[in-house]
């Protein structure tokens, strides 16, 4: 590693640590009032010992007043926010510790939204690849179509989720499609905007000495246009990925899903499990940076071996 | 029947106009750009209406386009109520919060070079990252009213304006930035003059994206919890009534105000970055 790269990877780990530093000291006084509770519920002394009295004063206050109350914050059952450790463990216990066909299991929660994600991300980009091709050859796809596949990046289409989900499950239909079909219309409007672009990318430079070659329609299409529009397909196939595992856990909040990562944020919420909706939500983050790092390392190794990038 | 003979009767006139219209003399005036899509949709919505009218479907499933416009001016009053409530209070507060402070944040990052170094990986990260899910948390410390939906909305589009502004602020070349330094410009004053203005086309991209994600936010974060009113507490409970128009009503109230925001943006962005070549011919 070059002096540079040290120096950046020192960069991020200080500033991870400073985020990681900041979030143990705001669980204090996040968590002092309720702390301060359980204790006077267990027979402690408390100052002041009222609950009532406690109420309108500074959580500053508070943790000067009963020092001793500091690591028990750190230790809730139910804190309001919890620390990175117990985050930490609950995502360990949770992953490593419980079978992955067992209700507990985030492996199992995780896998039922990532197929419905997968699925609907699969179909979405496929469709959006083969209307961006239609576009960008038929001039009559282009003026009709195109102006609302850009309006559509501006509206919160997400807001059709629950919808979707109720009207399917009334018509017999549920499980992974109805999911699989927010995460598709989601990953769709991006990957036809980026593509149409990519399509375009070559200047006429290019199409007009594929000209001269008597190349045909196709062969101009297969040749050059495909290929030159990869980095921007990969482009929007990041953001795609991205939008479809919103689109899934979105899509299983409104009918309280009993599996799936939205649905443990959900009954989280519904029961105060602080920690629960915590492991979830990091358990999103990860799936969601294993995708968009794997689409990441595919699109490096193509456009490597298509001696567009270094 | 009839009425579904029709749908097809209207999508082959709809594809025959605009055939004509993309083939004519015409077919790259502004006129024609603005028509082809206009009819477009509305051959979309007369099939649309004439095929749930042609094969009876129930309300329950897809109510027609003529049901929702109905539904859209009987329940005004409410509609702007929501509007108000989430739009307004929720996504316009935390748009202007997140945004102003990825903004100065941005300035420190780009001032230290070990900040930039360090948070900007993270910034990236993180803004791929579905912060959607952190709506559960933030109801949970803001209350269920609209302080909690602006809180998510800042945390959502705090990222990404934060990578974008970073990213307009070194537009600035070597050359510009020497050429300030002979002037014997300020740190300050070579930053209003030169680097920020050249940072206006990332800037405003990254206040783009943010009008979309501060609607996303303040809807979604309505699905866990919210007082009695609001875009997303009404298209949840409409669909748990099943009376589908309603949440139509309401997803064209979305659409309409996800589109004036973002124009909105758009159209400062033309006045502030009227040099730059994107926005000229």
């Amino acid at each position: 590693m070059t002096s540079a790269r040290i120096r950046a990877v020192w960069a991020v780990l200080t500033v991870v640590g400073v985020i990681v530093l900041f979030w143990y000291a705001a669980s204090v006084p996040m968590n002092i009032k309720g702390v301060l509770t359980e204790f006077e519920r267990a027979g402690e002394q408390v100052d002041p010992p009222k609950a009532v009295d406690r109420r309108n004063m500074s959580e500053f206050e508070l943790i000067v007043d009963n020092p001793y109350a500091i690591d028990e914050t750190w230790e809730q059952d139910r804190p309001r926010l919890p620390a990175p450790h117990q985050v930490a463990e609950e995502l360990w216990d949770t992953t490593v510790e419980k079978k992955i066909t067992s209700k507990r299991s985030l492996i199992y929660h995780s896998w039922v939204t990532l197929s419905a994600t997968l699925l609907g991300f699969a179909i979405g980009t496929g469709l959006g690849i083969l209307l961006a091709v239609g576009i960008v050859h038929s001039r009559v796809m282009d003026l009709s179509v195109m102006p609302w596949a850009i309006v559509s990046q501006t509206i919160p289409i997400i807001a059709l989720a629950p919808m979707i989900i109720v009207v399917l499950y009334s018509v017999g239909i549920q499980g992974i499609i109805p999911k699989a079909i927010i995460s598709a219309y989601l990953s769709f409007f991006p990957v036809v905007v980026g593509m149409v672009k990519g399509l375009r990318s070559p200047d006429a430079m290019q199409l007009d000495l594929l000209r001269t070659y008597n190349a045909s329609r196709s062969q101009g299409f297969w040749k050059l246009r495909l290929p030159a529009s990869m980095p921007y397909l990969f482009t929007s196939l990041k953001i795609g990925i991205a939008a479809s595992l919103v689109g899934a856990i979105v899509g299983e909040l409104p009918t309280g899903a009993v599996a799936g990562l939205g649905a443990r944020l959900l009954a989280g919420s519904y029961y105060g499990q602080t920690v629960q909706i915590w492991s979830a939500l990091f358990a999103a983050a990860i799936l969601a940076a294993c995708l968009v790092g794997l689409l990441g390392l595919i699109e490096r190794s193509v456009l490597k071996r298509m001696g567009i990038a270094q | 029947m009839i009425p579904v003979l029709g749908a097809i009767g209207v999508w082959l006139l709809g594809w025959w106009l605009n055939g004509r219209l993309a083939s004519g003399p015409y077919s790259d005036t502004r006129m024609v750009r603005f028509l082809a899509p206009l009819i477009f949709g509305l051959t979309v919505i007369c099939i649309w209406e004439l095929v749930v009218r042609g094969l009876e479907v129930p309300l329950v499933i897809l109510p027609a386009p003529s049901v929702i416009w109905d539904r859209f001016w009987d329940s005004l009053p409410t509609l702007w109520l929501d509007f108000v409530q989430t739009i307004i209070k929720g996504a316009l507060s935390g748009y202007v919060i997140g945004c102003g402070s990825a903004f100065l944040m941005a300035i420190a990052v780009d001032r230290w070079d070990f900040l930039r170094l360090g948070l900007l990986p993270v910034g990236n990260f993180v803004a791929a990252l579905p912060i959607v899910g952190t709506a559960p948390i933030l109801v949970m410390w803001f209350g269920f009213d609209w302080h909690s939906k602006a809180a998510v909305v800042v945390v959502m589009v705090f990222f990404p304006m934060l990578v974008n502004t970073v990213a307009g602020l070194r537009e600035a070349t070597a050359m510009q930035r020497d050429l300030m330094e002979t002037y014997a410009a300020t740190y300050w004053q070579s930053f209003l003059k030169l680097r920020l203005p050249a940072a206006m086309p990332f800037i405003f991209n990254g206040l783009k994206i943010s009008t979309t994600l501060a609607l996303i936010g303040a809807i979604v974060a309505e699905f866990f919890g919210s007082p009695t009113l609001g875009m997303g507490f009404r298209i949840s409970t409409s669909v748990g009534q099943l009376s589908l128009d309603m949440v139509w009503a309401e997803i064209v109230v979305a659409a309409l105000a996800g589109t004036a925001f973002y124009g909105l943006v758009a159209m400062i962005e033309k006045a502030v970055t009227f040099w730059h070549p994107s926005q000229r011919g």
